[in-house]
């Protein structure tokens, strides 16, 4: 890895599968963790089924209840911005589309590159308010611990250098794309051993959540 | 509660644990919006009382031993271990600041079902002996006498003597084969005799034919509160066996929030078996009756009025619509709080708080979260079906100077029910 081009080529090849692996299996493990666990079945009598409302919660609580919006707003439209605008740039981008074609078979149309460009710059900028609103917000600041702030670290790099390779801010490309590329090894890497595994179990905590009130007669 | 010692607590906590609390600990991304939810938080704006922060000595648990990575964070040093200072500390969040409301469960944006996780949690602390005096003596008296305040037969039998006295009518006792067995909290014994007259009159006028059980009449259950399975078992239990013995149909939990978590849904698995007959609420009952023309009332409350959703009758127990049709019945003037239904807030005495006498300073700051409810309304007149719920508010409302009868919805009912003359 004596030049750019070599650094680039290592995070393309091996790099990448080494953190491909890692992702996958960790993220199996961590949803193996959980649902091994299982729960005894209930024996109360039900007033209402459970899939049904199970499944409404998972959907419905992307929406936030009004009271708890008015009191934190920039916590949920934050936190809204970000993920969403993450994903844009991560699903709607060509060259991305374009890679996972080539890996994984599957396609689909993007967006005009400076419209995701913007996007990307949205998403940068609220990322660091959200990064200052949990030092300065008095129950964020409280709760938040080292991997609240590996977390978010791991989540803006690969947005901080997409951004740089997009511009070419950094000389030469190949170094620039290759840390982008790297940011993203680091990040599905971290992924499956913190708090960033909520992408996939907030699916399994809504439902039981709702599941739950469910029977006893409430949409949670 | 005697041997009490972390490894119990650390056992009962591992006893807890399931796919449910995993998925939960999860998916956590200390967000804070449960904070905003919780009337410990927005009424004393103390970031320790976040509801998932609370659950800090079992998340660790779930963390190091339910996690491989945790375990290796373990090995290598880089965790907190679960220490009795840990407990010690975290007893009076998750008991003092803490009404198991589970207002907090309705907002996680990723789902988590938080108060389910501290109902869990308290197991462990229990266990390690982490649980306040208070609630400590009222599991105590429950066990050993029969009711959390110490209340025995003999005077509900005096109650019961009173109110055959005041209205003619008699109170079936230990009567077999009736189709209702009607349970009482202690507070209506002793404080709202009120509510066992409405009974007596509602049903004699609907001819629903009921007993009350002289072994098994208390409907509270200390055990929930606390958080220990052994106590609320046997608890229940001697309202199950009482209730087959009888072979009654239904068993009606009374106006009592927590009462009817523990026999209506916690019950069964703590006996690990369905009942022989049906539990249900009051509310329910009355209700159905409305519905199918066995009661009527005549006239209207003049007064304007707004109901408290107690937390585990509605939020928790699904009894939503029930005193808003018999509400219906009985107001011209009934206004909803802008927070009602499931989303209302606690009074701030459940979960066991009301019972723990070193909680009461906080609990009456909390009681703001409901004052400033009551004072958007501009309501003459409070109505709930609670006993619980109604002392806190009438000694929230004294305490805050304001001036507002809190009347059960039962009693409301039976005032305004059309009798027929013998």
């Amino acid at each position: 890895m004596s030049t750019p081009t070599d650094f680039l080529l290592w995070v393309r090849g091996p790099g990448f599968d080494i953190a491909l692996v890692i992702f996958i299996i960790g993220v199996i493990i961590r949803l193996l963790e959980v649902l091994v666990l299982g729960r005894k079945p209930d024996q109360a009598e039900p007033r209402g089924g459970e899939l049904g409302p199970g499944l409404r919660t998972v959907v419905t609580r992307t929406l936030p209840e009004t009271g708890s919006f008015k009191r934190a707003p920039f916590t949920v439209i934050g936190g809204y911005i970000w993920h969403i605008g993450f994903f844009i740039s991560l699903f709607l981008f060509v060259p991305h589309i374009e890679l996972i074609n080539a890996t994984l078979g599957l396609i689909w149309p993007g967006i005009p590159s400076n419209l995701v460009d913007a996007v990307a710059a949205v998403t940068i900028v609220t990322l660091i308010a959200m990064l200052f609103s949990r030092l300065s917000h008095p129950v964020k600041r409280y709760l938040s611990g080292p991997e609240d702030y590996l977390t978010w670290l791991v989540t803006f790099l690969p947005m901080l250098t997409g951004y740089l390779a997009y511009h070419r801010m950094i000389d030469p490309y190949p170094l620039v794309l290759g840390l982008h590329i790297l940011s993203v090894e680091l990040l599905m890497v971290v992924f499956p051993f913190t708090k960033l595994m909520h992408a996939f179990t907030f699916i399994i905590a809504r439902w039981y959540n709702g599941a739950m009130a469910g029977r006893r007669g409430v949409q949670s | 509660m005697s041997g009490a010692t972390l490894e119990r607590g650390m056992n009962a906590f591992r006893e807890q644990m399931n796919a449910p609390i995993a998925s939960f600990f999860s998916s956590c991304v200390n967000c804070g919006m449960c904070a905003e939810a919780c009337l410990f938080y927005t009424e004393t704006d103390d970031p320790k009382y976040t509801p998932i922060n609370k659950l800090e000595p079992f998340r660790r648990v779930w963390e190091q031993e339910y996690t491989i990575w945790g375990k290796v964070k373990s090995m290598l040093g880089l965790t907190k271990p679960v220490t009795d200072e840990l407990l010690a500390e975290w007893e009076e969040l998750i008991y003092d600041g803490c009404t198991l409301c589970g207002r907090c469960s309705m907002v996680c944006p990723v789902g988590n079902d938080i108060s389910y996780m501290i109902r869990r949690a308290r197991e462990g602390f229990v266990a390690a002996g982490y649980a306040p005096e208070g609630i400590k003596g009222a599991s105590r008296r429950a066990i050993t006498i029969g009711s959390p305040m110490g209340v025995k037969y003999p005077a509900l039998a005096a109650q019961i003597k009173h109110v055959e006295a005041d209205t003619g009518l008699t109170i079936p006792v230990d009567v077999e084969g009736a189709d209702y067995m009607a349970l009482l909290s202690s507070m209506e014994i002793m404080n709202f005799p009120e509510y066992l007259e409405a009974l007596a009159r509602i049903f004699k006028q609907a001819g629903v034919s009921w007993t009350i059980s002289s072994k098994a009449f208390e409907a509270t259950n200390s055990g929930i509160q606390i958080g220990s399975s052994d106590i609320a078992r046997e608890l229940v239990s001697r309202v199950v066996s009482e209730a087959e013995k009888l072979k009654v149909k239904y068993v009606i939990s009374p106006e009592c929030g927590h009462a009817y978590t523990a026999i209506r849904w916690e019950g069964p698995n703590l006996i690990g078996r369905p009942y022989n007959f049906k539990v249900v609420h009051i509310l329910e009952l009355l209700d159905e009756l409305r519905a199918t023309g066995r009661i009527k009332t005549e006239g209207t409350e003049d007064d304007r009025l707004t109901f408290h959703d107690p937390c585990q009758i509605v939020r928790k127990g699904g009894v939503l619509e029930q005193p808003r049709n018999l509400l219906e019945m009985v107001t011209s003037d009934y206004v909803d709080m802008t927070d009602s239904r499931e989303m209302n807030w606690c009074c701030g005495g459940g979960g066991g708080v009301s019972a723990n006498e070193r909680a009461e300073e906080l609990r009456i700051k909390v009681f703001k979260r409901k004052k400033s409810q009551l004072d958007e309304l501009n309501v003459d007149t409070l109505v709930t079906a609670c006993a619980n719920c109604r002392l806190i508010i009438e000694e929230g409302l004294e305490e805050y100077r304001m001036e507002m009868p809190v009347v059960g919805l039962t009693e409301m009912i039976a005032e305004h029910l059309v009798e027929d003359k013998e």
